[in-house]
């Protein structure tokens, strides 16, 4: 009992105590702070690009693209794993704006809005016609004219507070898009030796907002036929770029993944067109991850450095508390020397230390998450405050798409962190612990009565 | 083999410590029986020893050489966890600084021994009982309004009193009390010196280390050490 006694008298009365407490709770806070915004920030960016593409992608890199896509989407969604298929046109083009005069080269994005709503989030990414984006590309001052979506970075400012400065009705400004057509061989097609160039008036109808700086900042959205003319694709076999698929919930992503790339593989063995094959060559099919890797994975590659930054914290945790631990342990010799007279065992004093460093972990880790939750729950406000009161903003929303600062750091994180931060005291403990165990208590009753 | 009737006997113990390169011959062959109910003073000048005997007696500290017996048994035997045992159950020590822990109640170091000597769930079982004889302990020592007070909070006769609470309440065979009025004036030293007279005549076992003709005159017998040997018995 003097093993359950002790720790508690321990914790309560020794000033060092204080000391480990709060090293304790400072690194637990530090961790879950950053974590939470940093994880966060991954998460929600991952997130976005799931959304935005879908569970599955089958894709070519290629501008030509490629064909049958319509009897293949027809033979998906008779699947009993998939929810919906769009397919998607992915290329670019110029874009003259025609009330400014200024022309940019720009991704642009065909799109069927029927099924590419019911297979993505694009929906929620508009500001006019999120309530109804069947007629996103129906302008509200003229719904017969042939509307575009544009990216919300292209044409909206935001404030300093990462809101976008949107217009409260929409503006009439019409968009010259040219491409330049291919044939299903990759040749330009030609009209006599010119090569020849499509061009089509498009109305701005609304803009989209995925939260993916890189799209909303180069991506203009098309109807998918009418961009598939603009493009060629529509000569010979017509052709897409790609099929966004939506699995149905409960069906597991990676196993409907291998069922799709199955049945991709089985479409592609049975078709004999030389030109349609060909085509297929460069085609792949992969879930959203894949398909993003080159933004996803340096963010997760972050986050992997983040994580062994925060080994680090842990190992200086362990430091910290074997050092006070160590002085706690010597400011005690006498009392472990007493406790020894009276018959206590050597398990029975690592047992004494060991709980005050259980003790101390909970109390440090419980006093950090409790500090970090606080900090948290107001770190926009914190954050707004600053800006008002001194300018300084953690990340200039002008510049960086972020609303708000993540601030939710879930329900399993503080209890990791707690449970990292009682280890981390028992191994910062264990040695001075183990010392203290063995311990000649004559040695140490001789010295204190000196 | 039974050796004799002695409770506690010594044979030939030597003990040395190192200091650097220096070997410091501490203890030369120590022969000392004491008898059940004895009250033992053992004398001597400062380096004589007596501290480590009494050290090595209560098993605290293991001779280089002979065997310590208690009722028989030889301690050098004994593994650690019955060295522990004997320590708490056969075993009560005073010291001459008391030795109690800062963080505990009176009535708390008091109970030490006994939660040592119990797992958790055994006291919680037994604490009351132990609670009781450790109140009525502090009491017949006049000690009964200081139960939930502070070490610090008490004077020196008073910490001495209740370490020798902490040495009776699991009603040890022997006493071993080294030098337990050194740190005392003499009043309050006459005062703990009765409370061991007290024991004494109660039948308590208690060997004392000392360096005061004065307490050791209290004693039944008075053992000199000279130079880590018995000079006198």
């Amino acid at each position: 009992m003097y093993d359950v006694i002790l720790p508690l008298k321990l914790f309560k009365s020794s000033r060092l105590t204080i000391l480990a407490v709060a090293a304790v709770a400072v690194c637990v806070f530090v961790v879950i702070v950053v974590m939470t915004v940093m994880n966060g920030l991954v998460v929600d960016f991952i997130d976005k690009n799931h959304t935005f593409f879908s569970d599955c992608i089958i894709s070519t890199d290629s501008l030509v693209g490629f064909g049958r896509y319509d009897e293949f989407i027809t033979s998906l969604r008779s699947c009993d794993f998939v929810d919906s298929v769009s397919p998607v046109i992915n290329t670019f083009g110029l874009v003259k704006s025609d009330s400014s005069g200024k022309s940019a080269a720009l991704s642009l994005m065909g799109i069927v809005l029927d099924s590419h709503t019911k297979t993505t989030d694009f929906a929620q990414s508009l500001y006019y016609r999120k309530d109804n984006p069947s007629l996103a590309f129906s302008p509200s001052y003229n719904p017969q004219l042939q509307g575009c979506v544009i990216g919300v970075d292209l044409l909206v400012e935001r404030d300093q507070w990462g809101q976008y400065r949107q217009m409260p009705y929409l503006p009439r400004w019409s968009y010259g898009i040219t491409c330049f057509p291919l044939t299903p061989k990759g040749t330009l097609v030609k009209t006599g030796t010119m090569v020849s160039a499509n061009t089509g008036t498009f109305y701005y109808s609304d803009n989209s907002n995925s939260g993916l700086a890189k799209i909303d900042s180069t991506v203009v959205y098309l109807p998918f036929e009418k961009l598939q003319s603009l493009t060629g694709m529509d000569i010979g076999p017509k052709r897409t770029s790609a099929i966004f698929i939506k699995f149905k919930k409960g069906f597991n992503s990676d196993k409907s993944i291998e069922k799709t790339a199955a049945l991709w593989k089985d479409f592609v063995a049975r078709t004999p067109d030389p030109v349609v094959s060909d085509l297929f060559k460069t085609v792949n099919v992969q879930d959203f991850r894949s398909y993003r890797r080159e933004s996803i994975a340096p963010m997760e590659k972050e986050q992997l450095m983040l994580l062994l930054l925060f080994l680090l914290v842990g190992l200086i945790t362990v430091f910290i508390i074997f050092v006070i631990f160590y002085m706690i342990v010597g400011a005690k010799s006498r009392d472990i020397g007493i406790l020894k007279s009276v018959g206590a065992s050597r398990i029975g004093i690592m047992r004494v230390f060991l709980r005050y460093a259980i003790l101390t972990g909970l109390v440090g880790a419980a006093v950090g998450i409790a500090g970090a939750l606080i900090f948290l729950d107001n770190i926009n406000g914190l954050e707004n405050w600053l800006y008002v009161k001194f300018g300084f903003q953690m990340w200039n929303r002008e510049i960086y798409a972020i609303g708000e600062i993540p601030s939710q750091p879930g329900f399993a994180l503080p209890i990791e962190i707690a449970a990292a931060a009682v280890v981390a005291c028992l191994l910062g403990a264990m040695f001075p612990t183990i010392r203290a165990a063995r311990q000649n208590c004559v040695d140490i009753l001789r010295v204190n009565q000196i | 083999m039974k050796l004799n009737n002695y409770i506690l006997t010594c044979q030939q113990i030597f003990k040395s410590y190192r200091m650097g390169a220096t070997r410091l011959d501490v203890l030369k062959g120590i022969d000392l029986n004491i008898a059940k109910g004895e009250f033992v003073a053992i004398k001597g000048a400062s380096g004589s020893g007596k501290s480590t005997l009494m050290h090595i007696l209560g098993a605290l500290d293991k001779p280089d050489k002979g065997g310590v017996f208690f009722e028989d048994k030889n301690l050098s035997a004994f593994s650690g966890r019955k060295i522990n045992e004997f320590r708490n159950k056969k075993i009560g020590f005073v010291f001459q600084f008391y030795h109690l822990l800062d963080e505990l109640t009176v009535l708390q170091n008091v109970l030490i021994a006994p939660m040592v000597q119990s797992g958790t769930i055994g006291w919680l079982l037994h604490s009351a009982k132990v609670k009781k004889t450790a109140r009525q302990l502090l009491g017949e020592l006049g000690l009964s309004d200081r139960t939930e007070h502070r070490p610090y909070q008490l004077s020196g006769g008073e910490r001495q009193r209740v370490a020798i609470a902490r040495a009776l309440i699991n009603q040890p065979d022997i006493i071993l009390a080294d030098e337990p009025t050194g740190n005392l004036d003499s009043k309050t030293g006459n005062d703990i010196l009765k409370v061991f007279e007290k024991l004494h005549s109660a039948g308590q076992t208690i060997v004392m280390v000392t360096h005061d003709d004065r307490i050791a005159e209290k004693a039944s017998r008075i053992i000199r050490l000279a130079d880590g040997r018995i000079a006198s018995a």
